[in-house]
């Protein structure tokens, strides 16, 4: 059964690279790729970010510090040293396991509103420290200087194009990985959590256990999206690990629907797309925007593919009663 | 870090009286508006994102009013009166609908109200800085104490705030409202079967929220530069001082509100670039050993 489930995502994921690949024939256009390249970081960003709040109940406001330490220690580890790409980028998740692994057993002590409010510092923490610690990030200029070495087995990630095959099929494998990880019984033990704590724990789970685990695991699927970023601004800046990059992983999942496992990357593309086309309306961006977000809150009050997914499933029930 | 710097302006006591005065400048604008967040969460245990929406707008409706009428007076009632109205129509019109409803898509709902209302005071006053300038009133030379100097407004603005929340303090504890207020954050449903109308009571708290936010914007005026962001940072710091006091806690804010003033103040003399993590590292370490806050076990 997981295995056909496994297979049939496979397939999708093949489909959807393949359609990629052959899309930019055509569709010669370098700002759809540029869509791409940013949609596919910002989406494993907020579905990374829904394994928490949608799958685990755990409300975080600072999910984006992880988004931050990936472009920043990506774009470090290459520029001051010899490492080669790939070996940067494990060192990447290495850096990001750990430090997810000390912020998140002082986070997951606290509950609800506390634990938003407490990632939420640890992320302005982490803001002000590259801030003020000049020498080695910048401050607030940002790393500058770009990002040598970019080839890797042949593909020069420093061309646009292969940076677009890349961050497709980065985005395809990190969702089959993520949609495994909420599928197996770790999953299952993440929703009994997030539905009755106590249950779960009287039912054997180690409940910090799992919980710290699943900040570690949607840790570093969050700075996957940030060394996607790294590669594709050829640096780091402060912007990318400051409130409003969590603000904006929060929005694309409640936009999107936290009840649906691709919820968060159909909220990316919708919050990428009235980015691009309101800014180029308009000055009033946050205005459009503002009013945008009341009617679908207000109007569907869940995220887009729910609405969807529950219109469709009341329409079979009632088809089939 | 400058720590010399730091150790040299607590020992002198000019330094030390002018950079305990701005702190707590600072931190009396802080209070109003986290007391107002506070009250809110308390009542309603709703986080209101767009507190300091209210905060900034109620600034820029003293600078009109007071462009107007050459009164600051006025323009500071016009900000808290004004907030007051906005607060409980904003209750109405959109928090009303999201009771219940996952803090989420609340934190949308605010974040939305931000957004628009950041725009709209930039089409109304303009994106540039704003400076209201010193009412003609103050105006006048500063009071040198002990060396240091304390100009007459600051002692005006933190009197005002320490009779506002001590005002607000007293009508908690000591009037009926109060104490209808404090049963409605303890139990909504047992006070609405008494045959209170909790709605209204909503609508009143928001308003109170609002007014609060609203007259710290209208005393911050004349000390602060008007920009359509400047609610922002006001926000997070007051959420900073609600952790640390206990959410809920009138008097935990107050507290919090002056150490993270004087946090402030000092901090820009040690570690100037790293005085905002320095706040962040109190609110964690709070957080941590006693996520109620230092008054925490009080409602309201």
């Amino acid at each position: 059964m997981l295995r056909s489930a496994l297979l049939r995502d496979i397939a999708i994921g093949a489909a959807v690279i393949l359609i990629l690949l052959l899309l930019p024939m055509f569709l010669p256009s370098k700002a759809f790729q540029d869509f791409v390249i940013r949609c596919a970081s910002m989406a494993l960003f907020a579905t990374s970010l829904n394994m928490l709040v949608g799958y685990t109940g755990l409300t975080s406001f600072g999910h984006g510090m992880f988004y931050g330490l990936g472009t920043y220690s990506f774009a470090l580890l290459m520029q001051r040293t010899q490492l080669s790409m790939p070996m940067a980028f494990l060192l990447t998740l290495a850096i990001t396991a750990v430090t997810a692994t000390v912020v998140g057993a002082i986070c997951i002590r606290l509950r609800l509103i506390y634990f938003a409010f407490v990632t939420l510092a640890m992320q302005m923490l982490m803001h002000s420290i590259i801030i003020s610690w000049v020498g080695l990030t910048g401050g607030d200029q940002g790393l500058q200087g770009g990002i040598p070495r970019r080839v890797v087995a042949g593909f020069d990630l420093g061309n646009q194009h292969s940076l677009y095959i890349a961050s497709g099929v980065a985005l395809v494998l990190g969702l089959i990985a993520m949609r495994h990880i909420v599928g197996s019984s770790f999953g299952t033990s993440l929703r009994m959590i997030r539905d009755n704590e106590a249950r779960a724990a009287f039912l054997g789970i180690i409940v910090w256990r799992v919980k710290l685990a699943v900040f570690v695991i949607s840790a570093m699927f969050a700075t996957v999206g940030g060394v996607i970023m790294s590669l594709f601004i050829s640096g780091a800046y402060p912007e990318l690990i400051n409130w409003p990059i969590s603000g904006d992983a929060i929005f694309a999942i409640v936009m999107g629907g936290i009840g649906s496992f691709l919820g968060p990357t159909v909220g990316t593309m919708i919050l990428l797309l009235l980015n691009d086309l309101v800014t180029r309306q308009t000055q009033y961006y946050g205005l459009a925007l503002g009013i945008i977000i009341l009617v679908f809150a207000l109007g569907l009050r869940r995220g887009v593919v729910d609405f969807v997914i529950q219109r469709l499933g009341f329409r079979t029930a009632g088809g089939v009663s | 870090m400058d720590l010399t710097a730091l150790a040299d302006c607590v020992t002198t006591a000019s330094c030390l009286v002018t950079q305990t005065t701005s702190g707590l400048i600072v931190g009396m604008l802080l209070f109003l508006v986290a007391a107002g967040l506070t009250l809110i969460f308390g009542v309603l245990k709703i986080v209101n994102f767009a507190h300091g929406t209210f905060y900034m707008l109620g600034a820029y409706l003293a600078f009109t009013v007071f462009q107007i009428t050459d009164s600051y007076t006025l323009g500071v009632l016009a900000g808290g009166v004004g907030m007051a109205i906005f607060g409980a129509v904003f209750e109405r019109v959109l928090i009303a609908r999201v009771y219940g409803a996952n803090v989420l898509m609340q934190l949308l709902i605010c974040y939305a109200v931000v957004l628009i209302c950041d725009d709209l005071v930039k089409i109304i006053w303009g994106a540039d800085f704003k400076a209201m300038g010193m009412p003609p009133e103050f105006q006048v030379p500063p009071l040198f104490i002990a060396g240091g100097v304390v100009p007459p407004f600051y002692i005006l603005l933190i009197t005002v705030a320490l009779v506002i929340g001590g005002g607000l303090g007293l009508t908690l504890a000591l009037t009926r409202i109060g104490k209808i207020i404090r049963a409605a954050a303890h139990n909504p449903s047992m006070v609405s079967a008494l045959g209170i109308n909790t709605t209204l009571l909503y609508s009143l708290v928001f308003a109170v929220g609002g007014a609060l936010a609203g007259l710290a914007g209208g005393l911050a005026a004349p000390v602060r530069s008007l920009t359509p962001g400047m609610g922002f940072s006001i926000l997070i710091e007051s959420f900073i001082v609600t952790v640390i006091g206990g959410m809920g806690s009138i008097a935990g804010a107050l507290i919090a509100a002056i150490v993270l003033g004087l946090i402030r103040s000092f901090g820009t003399i040690g570690f100037p670039l790293f005085t905002e993590g320095l706040m962040f590292i109190v609110m964690i370490i709070i957080l941590v050993v006693k996520p109620s806050g230092l008054f925490g076990k009080e409602i309201v």
